[in-house]
């Protein structure tokens, strides 16, 4: 029961992180129609800024405290990261939106290569450990001789996911912007028909999606404490699989997911084989797209002649 | 990156005092963006280096010349992208320059095909005279046996992408079917090359039955999707299932391949000896490097082949449209699994001549990179054409192999420069690029292999686009 509880507290923990990527998975798509594969490559990439943004600002500039430091160099990071996120999508996607389905993905594939590789170039091949913040563990219960903690890193992301969520609930479904980004999600043409500015609505899209990325980025350097430039490609299949699990397209699907996903692989780790837990979220990414391909709260696919 | 190199757009007809200094102006205006942009992302991953210190703790270095001058570049190329007027569309006629090409490139194709394959059949014994057999060894391994090894790997994912339009991003695993099946039945059971080469392809074959069964009816880009699932975890099971192919450490000392029985050993009973030669381990690597030749070949002509038979016209009309396919009669699935089965018997055979040329495999050898290496031989060489793919395999694998004898750049550069990280890099460019540029590759070929009368030119022409 203990271990059942422990294994709760950290698959919450991971899946805020997951569900925080999947929403730029899911928007793009919703919005386009592109599984957008540099996603994940975007949220390494802001975990690289966000820990150089923060040793310089430690280290350089002699910020003493350390909580200042966390809150600029993650809003730094955000800014940065959609600054690269709407780069992405002018360079690499925007040209292609009426060439073939399949050009698009292509060239994702070829940005996610190309961002993980300038990482790797630019900082080196080698895993960086980032300062470790915030240690204070709670006990929570004790028994069977095991101590059931809560740290203070947990609790952390589990707050900054949800506030983070809830504004960003609030922009899609209360701003124009956010109307005009459903509205295009539902019909581009017609959105467009009706004065909408779509070019600049998708760049919206993809600067959200990229800030959204950096808080997982940052929130993902501090729980696991080390980042690598090729950890972009797993923890982006995952989100990934979570927006499919929960529908893609399908905004309370993504977070829905990415707990889910966070769950599963944390319990499947626990009980069943922690060398297997990547086959855990492939298989489940490979089962959904197969017998469930709108997922959880997705509007079913029709494919239109 | 392409970025669109038009003078802004004017609504009224530019005052006639300066237009120039108003170009120059809004030019300036661009160029300042583009260099404000490239400071913003270059600013903290290229203007500090970690590094961990002795304590293992990060401390970072300044690089902040370097982000000046990519600031500086990005300025001058936005600002000469911006001054030189875009070409007038009405000057020349670039659809029809275009076909004209295009005819050129058809008629010179056989020529180019028959220069190539004499120039891959004479390669190794031309290589051998120029260079004795000592400093061959390499060319002819690491340079001929591995852009065969990938020219197969890039026909037979052609066969998925190119010809059925199947976007299959784990291809790799089938080649790790083929590798592994080798290395384990030779290792375990002491089977020659011979008998485990078509055994590796049928078990490859077999498993992209298995595996494309389930998911063939998906479309693209889900397929693509889970096809890079199943890839990853076929690697993460050759990693952990260390009983059967000891896990991350792999499988070594697979026996080298034999000359129809005769080993390539120093001994009296060895190749050398028999045909009273001094013994060499160049005889060994130009007999596999004739093996993997003949692999090519056969699998390019039998492509060729399918492609004027029924299935390879169902494959090309699937492509085009999968519902027009499933209107008039075709069996979409079977198409497809055909097409999946041939690629991943392919994909297995080339494993197999891989494990025979390495004499080691690993599960480190075939991941997700290893794949969008494969499928960027596909997709720059042009999907569908033959030709094209011979010649990306030739310049993205030739290349890849070239950056490693760029050694001498550290003393221009500096010390720790290493030229093969940037092998991915522009890879990954390159498949930036050519999607934006020309999306079906730089040798498109989407003109269907049988056709009954003439074709219109309209047709490709604008199929070529990727317009239609």
């Amino acid at each position: 029961m203990e271990i059942f509880l422990q294994q709760l507290i950290n698959g919450v923990t991971l899946g805020s992180i997951y569900g925080l990527i999947a929403i730029g998975y899911t928007m793009v798509f919703g919005i386009i129609g592109m599984v957008n594969f540099a996603h994940g490559d975007i949220f390494m990439l802001s975990t690289f800024i966000a820990l150089i943004l923060f040793l310089a600002l430690t280290q350089i500039l002699g910020v003493s405290s350390v909580a200042l430091s966390f809150v600029l160099a993650m809003v730094a990071a955000m800014a940065l990261t959609s600054l690269w996120s709407y780069m992405l999508e002018r360079l690499a996607y925007r040209r292609l939106r009426k060439s073939f389905r399949l050009a698009p993905l292509i060239s994702a594939i070829g940005a996610s290569i190309f961002l993980s590789n300038l990482v790797y170039v630019l900082q080196g091949p080698r895993n960086r450990p980032a300062p470790s913040l915030f240690d204070a563990v709670i006990k929570v219960t004790h028994g069977g001789g095991y101590d059931v903690t809560l740290s203070a890193k947990q609790i952390l992301i589990v707050l900054v996911t949800a506030l983070l969520l809830a504004a960003f609930w609030v922009v899609v479904q209360k701003t124009p912007l956010g109307r005009a980004q459903r509205a295009c999600a539902q019909d581009m043409r017609m959105a467009a028909l009706l004065g909408i500015d779509v070019d600049r609505t998708i760049s919206f899209t993809f600067v959200i999606g990229g800030a959204l990325a950096a808080v997982a980025g940052v929130l993902y350097i501090l729980y696991y404490g080390v980042v690598n430039s090729g950890d972009g490609f797993i923890p982006g299949v995952k989100a990934f699989t979570a927006a499919v699990l929960g529908g893609i397209g399908s905004l309370p699907g993504a977070v829905v997911g990415g707990l889910l996903i966070g769950l599963i692989e944390t319990f499947w780790a626990a009980y069943i084989s922690s060398d297997y837990k990547d086959v855990a979220a492939f298989s489940i990414l490979a089962a959904t797209l197969v017998f469930m391909p709108s997922g959880l709260f997705g509007r079913p696919d029709v494919e239109k002649v | 990156m392409s970025k669109r190199c038009e003078p802004p757009a004017t609504f009224a007809p530019a005052p006639e005092a300066s237009p120039l200094r108003d170009r120059l102006r809004s030019a300036l205006i661009g160029a300042a963006k583009a260099a404000g942009v490239a400071l913003g992302l270059a600013f903290p991953l290229l203007a500090y280096r970690t590094e961990t210190d002795f304590s293992n703790a990060l401390v970072l270095q300044e690089r902040w010349a370097a982000v000046a001058a990519i600031a500086l570049a990005a300025f001058v190329v936005r600002l000469i992208c911006l001054l030189i007027p875009g070409r007038t569309k009405a000057a020349s006629s670039p659809r029809r320059r275009r076909a004209e090409f295009a005819a050129i490139v058809a008629r010179s194709r056989r020529l180019i095909s028959a220069a190539g394959l004499a120039s891959l059949i004479a390669f190794p014994l031309v290589v051998l005279v120029l260079l004795g057999p000592a400093r061959s060894l390499k060319w002819i391994d690491s340079y001929g046996i591995q852009i065969l090894i990938y020219m197969t790997l890039g026909w037979g994912l052609n066969i998925v992408v190119g010809l059925a339009g199947l976007l299959d991003l784990g291809y790799v695993a089938f080649y790790a079917v083929g590798a592994y099946s080798y290395a384990l039945l030779s290792t375990n059971f002491g089977w020659s090359f011979w008998a485990s080469l078509p055994i590796a392809g049928l078990l490859a074959a077999l498993w992209g039955v298995a595996l494309g069964f389930p998911v063939l009816r998906l479309r693209g880009d889900y397929l693509a999707i889970v096809t890079l699932a199943f890839g990853e975890i076929i690697r993460i099971v050759l990693t952990n299932w260390t009983d059967l192919t000891n896990g991350e450490a792999g499988v070594s000392s697979i026996p080298r391949v034999s000359f129809f029985g005769l080993p390539f050993i120093a001994g009296p009973e060895g190749f050398a000896a028999h045909f009273g030669l001094a013994y060499s381990p160049i005889y060994r690597v130009i007999f596999l490097f004739y093996l993997a030749l003949a692999l090519a070949l056969l699998t390019n002509f039998v492509t060729l082949r399918l492609r004027r038979m029924p299935l390879g016209r169902a494959w090309e009309a699937l492509r085009e449209d999968e519902i027009a396919c499933r209107s008039l009669g075709i069996n979409t699935v079977a198409v497809k699994l055909a097409a999946f089965a041939l690629g991943a018997l392919v994909g297995g055979l080339a494993g197999a001549v891989f494990a025979a040329r390495q004499g080691f495999v690993s599960p480190s050898s075939f991941t997700f990179i290893e794949s969008a290496t494969i499928l960027a031989i596909v997709v720059l060489g042009g999907a569908g054409s033959q030709l094209g793919v011979a010649l990306a395999a030739l310049f993205i694998i030739g290349g890849s192999e070239l950056l490693r004898e760029l050694d001498w750049l550290q003393h221009i550069v500096g010390e720790g420069f290493d030229p093969t990280q940037y092998r991915m890099l522009i890879i990954g460019f390159a498949l930036i690029v050519i999607m934006n540029w020309k999306p079906r590759g730089l040798i498109a070929n989407r003109t269907p292999s049988v056709f009954l009368a003439e074709p219109r030119l309209a047709a490709p022409a604008l199929a070529e686009e990727g317009r239609v």
